[in-house]
């Protein structure tokens, strides 16, 4: 059964932005929100900078499922954590409770008025009719539904960024860290996402 | 009853109407639990015509497969050395 995980290795981010645009083309992300950004740190300090690509993470024990006061998120079957936009009421809540800061608020009228969440949704759509005008226009492209997997990790052009499957892509990660000799501590975010159990098992 | 005190009393009842509490809800919602529309399964849909990714429609199992065959090609190894 497949669960769907992103992982970055932070050994491998150039900094290039190519998933941020990806993603941004992909589902048409208006101004002002940012589904993926990459994140620099130590700018600039001889061999320890390093670039890591954040967005959703789709925990296995997603604390914004679990803040939500109107319950609008749910885990599908393959692992991806979505939203209903007709159900959020843009709260923020999930925003503070999410450890990558993926929840992001368009701007919806004057004096800063906060919109519904748009978060990363691993380009699997949201609660519409799959691949129809109705649901890109919510929550972006059902690549998912096309057979294909999140355009930022197949636009990735060292594929520090790698999403699909979580077992084929530890295996892919796995090999990697031993060809190159390292320890395999720059998988930045996995503990984090995936370190905990999915609600309901041990 | 006489004309004027049928109307006043036809007006009081039209005006406490308003004040009437009306069920919102069949049944409270549980909480904890997802509110919103049910979604459809990615493997639920037929593959796209003029596309390469294909799986039986329905199938699980041929969706899968079809999503870890394309994620090889992540596999920068793979690719290059076979």
């Amino acid at each position: 059964m497949a669960r769907m995980k992103f992982l970055c290795d932070a050994e491998r981010c150039i900094e290039c932005n190519g998933c941020v645009t990806a993603c941004k083309n992909e589902n048409e992300v208006p101004w002002g929100v940012n589904r993926r950004r990459v994140v620099t740190i130590n700018d600039g300090v001889v061999g320890a900078e390093k670039s890591i690509s954040v967005a959703c993470m789709h925990c296995s024990d997603a604390p914004c499922m679990a803040v939500c006061p109107v319950d609008c998120f749910y885990k599908t079957e393959d692992g991806v954590v979505l939203h209903d936009k007709d159900l959020c009421i843009g709260c923020g809540y999930c925003f503070y409770a999410c450890p990558f800061g993926a929840p992001q608020f368009p701007q919806a009228g004057a004096f800063g008025l906060r919109g519904k969440m748009d978060k990363c949704t691993f380009c699997a759509g949201g609660p519409e009719a799959d691949r129809t005008e109705a649901e890109f226009r919510k929550y972006g492209r059902n690549r998912l539904a096309e057979g294909k997997l999140p355009a930022c990790a197949e636009m990735c052009s060292t594929k520090a960024l790698l999403g699909g499957d979580g077992d084929v892509v530890a295996d892919i990660y796995r090999e990697r860290v031993a060809r190159r000799g390292t320890r395999g501590a720059e998988a930045w975010g996995w503990g984090t996402a995936y370190g905990q159990p999915p609600k309901g098992k041990s | 009853m006489s004309r004027p005190g049928l109307c006043a009393g036809l007006a009081v009842a039209f005006v406490l109407a308003g004040c009437m509490e009306v069920e919102q809800t069949a049944a409270a919602p549980k909480q904890g639990r997802y509110q919103g529309k049910p979604d459809t399964q990615p493997w639920a849909n037929e593959p796209v015509a003029h596309e390469r990714a294909r799986w039986t429609k329905g199938d699980r199992g041929s969706w899968e497969t079809q999503i870890k065959t394309r994620q090889l090609a992540q596999h920068e190894y793979m690719r290059i050395y076979q």
